[in-house]
């Protein structure tokens, strides 16, 4: 084999203390698609910041480009070095022309006026090649995902990058547009471009991959060469760590013969969800796992009435229940736990008194709308004793807290409601391990008292940890239901297979 | 006797942290004093300034009675204002509206057995007119900045049609005294203008609706975070609606002080800029322009200052020209401030 691109030795980056990447070695060749995998936070995009210059690494690690030690420093110092990277989110310009966009940065001007002329002259051979079938003067914002994911490349061309990364570019495409990308990509690949493709899907692994890596946990847990390639092998390197302790849950086959008390038929919003269908009994918890971007929070945010569905209804006891908005969801007795507590949950000017109480001030009101202030009072003086929430007093800004109290004061609000099914999207994100299992235990806790519970979660320990049932969710539909039995617990293979849609390619 | 143990180890518990919980609780309360009080010195020093500036002409019973009266049309409107900026929104319609309140009472009170009807007109004209703004704000989700530069403008030239653009007059106007007339309470020693008895009132019942109802503190949920907010269940739309039909109907009120004052209005003239001087009286006041921060006597603090300010430029002296130089200067300084109090809070 030639000489290798890249070579990164012993590449480190650590956030106040905790370890995002740990001593990574990986090597790239050119004329080769080099896919990463590994679950959400195993590492990927902080590897793929440190390569574009967004983040510095630890010193002591080495990036080889060519042959010559560099140092990338600063948002263009990826692309100086000749790395270009396509983002999930596109970062085109969609008031400007394809041009433009092309040229954004380094326009072509003469004694100081734009050279429009030129530019989509200098453009246009490119384009040609890539097969494009639009002309350099088109507006980006006329173009289909697929089309704005060709400038992009023609971005990268253009800079003379000879290593191209992708994140998950397949996200927001057809079925159609997708095979143009591949086909796209193989040929860059034939004309010697070294590709980095992140993915978490199986299928394009397969389809694309000449050598696959695996990061766990900031940790480079293997690579494997093409006739190695294997959906176990992969999901093993990807998951492959022992479920922590600390998760109690034992079997309890009561929670199976309880009488549903919440469905979900059919539930679709026309993009992200598409058609899900889900039952939760009294007393269970319930996992719903998944990829981020399958679609889990976006069906949760459908259940409670906050955005617009186009099919679907929710049955509560076995009654079609109608729910147009949040307020009618907690009337209804669904709390919904939202996945990001700051800009959805919290409000955070305002003390946790009034946080606590927020959701029950008028059942709780006198003359129907003057405050009564003891029993809001008393409320929140019990929720800080039962969940444990340290703080001076009930009057402190919910700012002040740290993220566990936080997230313990939001759960007051929702338990203030009594609700009888509770959905708690990402539970524990960011917070301390002590919140973490106090959390746990009051899942346990009103699992135990009769409510029913949905959790999601992109954590696959914790899911396992805590739930009697797992469903998956696959872009936008249920994948397929994993159960703990009496003598069979639940395990992150099945999770992650159906994930990722391994068991299709395993069944054909 | 396992029982007894148990409470008793609970109230040690709980004694600890109320313990440490005392002291960081009056030093919250003193944040919130001085939060709410930051404009009060500013407000004691610029009187005792303008009282030796003016040679001693400021603290008298007269020209402090001019200043309450002064003060209390603008105090009222920025009662409302505060309802609205406390959502993150903003109402640039009042003084327009209040010019069409106080036309439309006029036009009512000149009717032989309606007359006397003309207060409640006047204030039901500027509600009917907020509640549109709410609704077009609320509804369509337009951006209350817009909706309201659009009806300061149309509700203007409303103003102006219904008195076929001329000054209305009516020199037996019923309750002209709200206007006009003081209220005694230690005859002979001390009255008060019955127009800043009104603003009081307003004020009262503003703190009383912000800090004692449910409504109020979904009002504060709004300004603190629409989206959580909207998630928790809270009415958005009809707390959007209600602090903008509050604002318009404290703009009629308005109207009809004025109208009550000068037994006229003209609906070109009258209240030209006032919305200016509510939001700087709100901002003064110590609310913050993003929303779900602020107190309603903040804002009576400062509408009082900006009252002292026009009431003392005149007795010192200064020429109508300096006096807006000033007033502006006065209002960036209070967003200079708005700024500066926030970098300590939350929301940074």
């Amino acid at each position: 084999m030639s000489n290798p691109i890249l070579e990164m030795r012993g590449v480190s980056k650590s956030f106040f203390g905790i370890k995002a990447l740990r001593s990574v070695d990986l090597t790239v060749y050119p004329g080769e698609i080099h896919a990463l995998m590994g679950e959400n936070g195993a590492g990927k995009s902080t590897l793929m910041k440190i390569l574009s210059g967004a983040y510095t690494p630890d010193p002591g690690g080495k990036i080889i480009i060519e042959g010559k030690p560099v140092h990338i420093d600063g948002p263009l110092g990826g692309r100086a070095a000749g790395i270009s990277i396509i983002y999930q989110e596109l970062s085109l310009a969609p008031n400007l022309s394809v041009a433009e966009n092309i040229y954004l940065g380094r326009e072509i001007s003469r004694s100081g006026l734009l050279a429009r002329g030129a530019m989509r002259a200098g453009v246009g051979p490119m384009l040609e090649r890539l097969g494009a079938d639009f002309a350099p003067s088109t507006l980006v914002a006329h173009l289909s995902m697929g089309q704005r994911q060709l400038v992009e490349i023609a971005r990268a061309l253009h800079a003379r990058s000879k290593i191209l990364i992708m994140d998950e570019p397949t996200t927001a495409l057809s079925a159609g547009e997708t095979e143009r990308l591949f086909a796209l990509i193989r040929q860059l690949r034939a004309e010697g471009l070294a590709i980095i493709y992140i993915s978490h899907r199986m299928d394009e692994v397969y389809a694309l991959g000449d050598r696959v890596t695996v990061l766990r946990d900031g940790r480079l847990v293997g690579s494997l060469d093409k006739p190695e390639i294997r959906a176990d092998t992969i999901v093993r390197l990807m998951v492959g760590r022992d479920v922590s302790s600390f998760y109690k849950k034992d079997h309890d086959p009561q929670a199976r013969r309880a009488p549903p008390v919440f469905a979900a038929v059919d539930m679709a919003d026309g993009q992200r969800v598409r058609g899900c269908s889900l039952t939760v009994r009294a007393g269970e918890v319930v996992g719903l796992a998944g990829l981020i971007g399958a679609g889990r929070t976006e069906l949760a945010h459908l259940v409670i009435g906050a955005s617009p569905k186009t099919s679907g209804h929710i049955e509560i006891d076995g009654r079609v229940a109608t729910i147009r908005t949040p307020g009618e969801a907690l009337d209804a007795g669904i709390a919904y736990l939202t996945e990001d507590r700051k800009a959805l949950g919290l409000f955070l000017d305002m003390s946790c008194l009034d946080n606590i109480n927020l959701a029950v001030l008028k059942r709780d009101a006198k003359l129907g709308g003057i405050l009564d202030r003891d029993k809001a009072r008393d409320r929140a003086s019990r929720a800080f004793a039962t969940l444990g929430i340290r703080a001076a007093n009930v009057g402190v800004t919910a700012g002040q807290l740290s993220g566990g109290n936080q997230q313990k004061v939001l759960l007051s609000r929702l338990l203030a409601t009594t609700p009888k099914i509770l959905i708690l999207d990402e539970p524990t994100r960011g917070v301390d391990v002590g919140a973490k299992s106090a959390i746990y235990s009051i899942i346990a806790n009103l699992a135990k008292s009769g409510t029913a519970i949905l959790v999601i979660s992109s954590d696959l320990p914790e899911i396992i940890g805590i739930c009697d049932r797992v469903i998956v969710m696959r872009t936008g539909r249920i994948a397929g239901e994993t159960r703990r039995g009496p003598s069979s617990p639940l395990n992150q293979e099945d999770i992650m297979a159906l994930a990722t849609g391994t068991e299709q390619l395993d069944a054909s | 006797m396992p029982h007894d143990g148990a409470s008793q180890a609970e109230t040690t518990r709980a004694a600890v942290p109320d313990l440490a919980g005392a002291q960081e609780t009056r030093r919250q309360r003193l944040k919130l004093v001085i939060r709410a009080a930051g404009m009060l010195p500013v407000l004691l020093l610029l009187c005792l300034g303008f009282h030796f500036l003016s040679d001693g002409r400021f603290f008298t019973g007269q020209n402090l009675g001019i200043v309450l009266q002064q003060a209390a049309v603008n105090t009222v409107l920025a009662a409302g204002m505060t309802f609205v900026i406390l959502t993150g929104g903003i109402d640039l319609s009042v003084g327009s509206i209040l010019a069409a309140a106080a036309m439309a009472g006029l036009t009512v009170s000149k009717l032989p057995d309606l007359g006397s009807l003309w207060l409640p007109v006047a204030v039901l004209t500027g509600l009917v007119f907020g509640v549109i703004n709410g609704s077009l704000i609320a509804l369509l989700r337009l951006p209350p900045f817009i909706v309201t530069l659009g009806s300061l403008t149309a509700v203007r030239g409303l103003a102006r049609l219904l008195g076929a653009d001329t000054t209305v007059f009516n020199p037996s106007i019923p309750y002209a005294f709200i206007g006009n007339a003081d209220l005694t309470l230690i005859p002979g020693v001390v009255s008060i203008p019955w127009l800043s008895v009104i603003a009081l009132l307003v004020i009262v019942a503003s703190w009383l609706v912000l800090r004692r109802t449910v409504l109020g503190v979904h009002i504060y949920a709004v300004g603190g975070n629409e989206s959580a907010a909207r998630l928790a269940g809270i009415k958005v739309w009809a707390v959007l609606i209600f602090v903008y039909g509050v604002s318009g109907l404290l703009a009629g009120l308005g109207g009809a002080m004025q109208a009550a004052r000068l037994y006229a209005a003209n609906g070109l003239q009258l209240g030209q800029s006032y919305e200016l001087d509510a939001i700087t009286a709100v901002i003064l006041g110590g609310t913050s322009f993003v929303g779900g921060i602020g107190s309603i006597w903040g804002t009576l603090i400062g509408a009082l200052i900006i009252a002292v300010l026009s009431n003392g430029l005149i007795l010192v002296g200064v020429s109508d020209i300096w006096q807006y130089v000033i007033k502006g200067l006065v209002i960036i300084g209070a967003v200079a401030l708005d700024r500066y109090r926030l970098q300590g809070s939350a929301r940074t």
